[in-house]
């Protein structure tokens, strides 16, 4: 993978391969879809719902908002949809998306490569870490990550003064522009997910490392008898999962122009409530980027509706993403008994 | 091609392979044999890198020169290809990303080129006759054709061994001719390749020479042509025809009160694909019915098929005259049909629990009335089997998994006992327990039997077989092929049966 994929990143190709990869069976290509395009469809109900009802969801300023708060929370599930392709967890993104917050507001007195490069490493680092406990010490991911969300929690708070420290961002700096500035109208923030959303579905469709993700998720015993390399795999999706939550939560901190520290807590769920409502298996082995992105928008498009019916208790909209969590998640299960049965 | 001398593996308190010779040649189809436990898996996952031979003994030499293999990957890079008894795919991944998993073929920027990897996938299963969308998830398609891909797979990556374990075993007649098809062309490749099955007829047809194992050793290599087939299944069985005892090496007193009555177990025409083809067998009451046949022949398939544990396409069941209903095990309890399974750890005794408990397991729906439980009567019942099987233990309240083997077998015994069975089923009861307590269980059947119980026995100990059992149903590839009564209940004639040609295809 060069910087050279990154800027080509051919959306074309990549939806002719999936649009190819169905055709069979009208039961199993009804299942398909339902998988793949269901959160899809529900998402647009909800934007027409909302802006019949609504007369300010419409708004450039609302939607602004919603691409913006999406952007954050997309990245982190990005990394997430590798990772639970592999039939992994990781719990520590959350922690992980406020370290790299404030660690990124702090780096930023010294310049906007600091304030990027000192969150990518320490919660890549963390996620290397994660890999490498997972893959090698062949230890359970959801307790793994379970303690490196813990841990750099802690991390955050020790770097804070117990959290009474708040580092602040420059607004005149390249870096805040990073999360301030606007491109044909649109927050930055939101066109780098976008982009990365991009490179990261070529990676996952178009190249070995993407076909080991796959493989790894979909059955680990027969991936490694058939020479995938298992370990190394894992190591590389909690790395890059480490990578996104960081790189989040630095974009988040060049947004609030602060490095806020109670932020990101119940991400991690979030992140995953995407990816699953996304079509994404628990059990890995199957999945695509655009669902979890179609997840976040999802999750996004109901917390605005909730937060502006005013008399609608904002706890609701916690409600409200649980059901819908375990609506897609009954649905896959029937529909994938379904799809083996065909 | 490849060759291994004197290696062993040894795992906690098993010695799997002892000093094992064995060599596949190039341009040679090599057959390896043996029963359960002889070590063909684990000699076949040496050469295959899963396992390392333990170190200081033997050799293992690859295209002339020592080799090590550390991972799989290592040895399918070296040219040595596997295909495994169950298909080890990715069911959720397409047929051409599983056939190309690792070695994709790569466009410009290195991302992967679908259009020439479908048409290449596509090009390697017509080879081989298969035709299936390519883009298809590989779970769609039957076992077989999954079969077929993975077959495809190990002659797709330019292998120079080529290792089948037991490739047949879910495939259809005209799947095999495809599968021998294909070995015939890799045998003409020069390509050496290594065939496991337990399927004489198949070792005849396809194999050049054969190595047999037994207990984890290389009892005999040879050239395939000219070995006799009766000298085959001895040599795989560890008896030579007409060296089997017949008396005194077994606590059987042999022939029981078996009664004209009608029999208390009658199974008909029992077919489940794959696995058994017509097989029908009677027990009456105070018989012993041994199962006879090599691994894989059904015996096990018949009883849990019976047990209600096997799905059937067809056949039926009858107890004591009354018809019940096929694959339900509770449905086969209620009728009054036990399983003694094989393996008891995993299908049989809950480790953690009592004695007391674990004999009362099954019959607690008996045993209590509106949800509760008779605590008085468990314990009457409990002491009673005790005392009556022997079993050897502090008191009812004592783990059973600190009992040993055969005690192990006996709690067994007595929970399906407690259900005041008609018909007891046993799948290897004395495998793995210590002389002692094999002749208490075969004495133990014995009392049983005159107590007027129909009991099915399946042994691969062959004297147990012969010595405990009245009548012996021998099968071959899922079908009964010959019934042994009376003076014909000899080693001999069980070893020449189940040599014999075969009645039609395989199942």
């Amino acid at each position: 993978m060069t910087t050279a994929d990154v800027r080509d990143p051919a959306p074309q190709a990549v939806g002719a391969e999936e649009a190819a990869v169905d055709a069979p069976r009208p039961a199993e290509r009804l299942s398909a879809l339902a998988q793949q395009h269901g959160a899809l469809v529900t998402l647009v109900l909800a934007v027409l719902a909302a802006a019949l009802t609504f007369e300010p969801f419409l708004t450039a300023d609302n939607l602004q908002n919603m691409a913006l708060s999406s952007a954050f929370l997309a990245v982190v599930a990005l990394g997430m949809t590798f990772v639970i392709v592999t039939g992994g967890i990781d719990l520590s993104v959350g922690s992980l998306f406020a370290l790299g917050g404030v660690l990124a507001a702090w780096g930023s007195q010294y310049g906007t490569a600091v304030a990027l490069l000192l969150p990518l490493a320490v919660c890549g680092l963390i996620g290397v870490l994660n890999g490498v406990l997972i893959a090698r010490s062949r230890l359970a991911p959801f307790i793994v990550t379970l303690a490196a969300m813990l841990g750099a929690r802690g991390l955050l708070l020790a770097v804070t003064d117990e959290g009474s420290q708040t580092y602040l961002v420059d607004k005149s700096t390249f870096f805040a522009a990073l999360g301030q500035g606007r491109l044909l109208g649109v927050g930055v923030p939101v066109w780098i997910a976008l982009v990365l959303f991009a490179a990261g579905a070529l990676v996952l469709r178009r190249t070995r490392f993407g076909q080991y993700v796959y493989a790894v998720g979909g059955n680990e015993d027969a991936a490694a008898l058939m020479g995938a390399p298992v370990a190394r795999t894992k190591i590389t999706v909690y790395t890059l999962s480490g990578l996104c939550a960081g790189l989040a939560g630095a974009l988040n901190a060049a947004w609030l122009v602060s490095g806020v520290t109670i932020l990101g807590s119940g991400m991690e769920l979030e992140a995953i409530s995407a990816v699953v409502i996304g079509g994404t298996l628990l059990t890995g082995g199957s999945g695509f980027l655009s669902g979890s992105l179609v997840g976040v928008l999802l999750l996004k498009v109901i917390q605005n509706v909730i937060n502006q019916i005013g008399s609608l208790d904002s706890a609701y909209q916690q409600v409200v993403s649980g059901a819908f969590l375990a609506v897609v998640v009954i649905a896959q299960t029937w529909l994938g008994r379904r799809g083996r049965r065909t | 091609m490849l060759s291994v001398t004197g290696i062993s593996k040894t795992f906690p308190g098993v010695r799997a392979l002892d000093g094992v010779d064995f060599t596949a040649r190039a341009g040679e189809v090599h057959a390896l044999i043996g029963e359960n436990g002889a070590g063909k898996s684990t000699l076949i996952k040496v050469l295959t890198g899963v396992y390392r031979p333990d170190p200081g003994e033997g050799t293992m030499t690859y295209d002339g020169a020592e080799a090590a293999f550390a991972t799989p990957l290592e040895a399918q890079h070296a040219g040595i290809s596997t295909i495994y008894q169950e298909v080890n795919l990715v069911p959720l991944m397409s047929v051409a990303r599983n056939l190309f998993l690792g070695r994709e073929p790569r466009g410009r920027l290195g991302l992967i080129d679908f259009r020439r990897m479908h048409r290449a996938a596509d090009e390697a299963l017509r080879e081989l006759g298969v035709r299936v969308d390519v883009r298809r998830p590989l779970r769609e398609l039957g076992v077989g054709a999954q079969q077929m891909v993975a077959l495809a797979r190990a002659v797709s990556v330019d292998a120079r061994v080529v290792i089948m374990d037991e490739p047949t075993s879910s495939l259809e007649p005209r799947e095999v001719r495809t599968l021998f098809g294909v070995i015939r062309m890799l045998r003409e490749r020069g390509i050496a390749v290594v065939y496991v099955s337990h399927r004489l007829e198949e070792l005849y047809e396809i194999c050049d020479a054969v190595t047999v194992l037994r207990d984890g050793r290389a009892v005999h290599t040879g050239p395939m042509a000219g070995l006799d087939r009766l000298r085959l299944v001895s040599l795989m069985l560890g008896r030579e025809a007409g060296e089997v005892r017949e008396e005194g090496r077994t606590e059987f007193t042999g022939g029981h009160q078996v009664t004209d009555a009608e029999p208390v177990l009658s199974a008909r025409k029992l077919t489940a694909r794959h696995h058994l083809r017509e097989v029908g067998l009677d027990v009456r009451p105070g018989e012993v019915v041994g199962l006879g046949g090599l691994l894989g022949s059904g015996r096990s398939g018949t009883a849990k098929a019976i047990a209600g544990a096997l799905p059937l396409d067809s056949g039926t069941v009858v107890v004591a005259g009354a018809p019940v209903r096929t694959g339900s095990t509770p449905a086969a309890i209620r009728a009054g049909i036990s399983l003694l399974p094989e393996d008891r750890k995993a299908e049989g005794i809950v480790p953690g629990l009592s004695v007391r408990e674990n004999i009362a397991l099954a019959a607690l729906p008996r045993l209590s009335r509106f949800g509760l439980v008779d605590e008085a009567r468990i314990d009457r019942i409990v002491d009673t089997f005790i005392q009556r099987l022997r079993i050897k233990a502090a008191g009812p309240h004592q783990k059973v998994g600190e009992l040993s083997g055969g005690n192990q077998q006996k709690v067994l015994l007595a929970r399906w006992l407690a259900m005041h069975p008609k018909v007891l089923l046993l799948d290897e009861p004395t495998r793995g327990i210590d002389v002692g307590a094999k002749a208490e269980v075969q004495r133990l059947i014995d009392e049983l039997a005159a107590d007027g119980l129909g009991v099915l026995l399946i042994s691969s100990d062959m004297e147990e077989l012969i010595e405990g059992a009245d009548r012996i149903v021998v099968l071959k590839d899922g079908a009964v092929v010959e019934e042994l009564t009376g003076e014909a209940v000899t080693a001999d004639r069980l070893m020449r049966a189940i040599a014999t040609a075969p009645v039609g295809g395989p199942a």
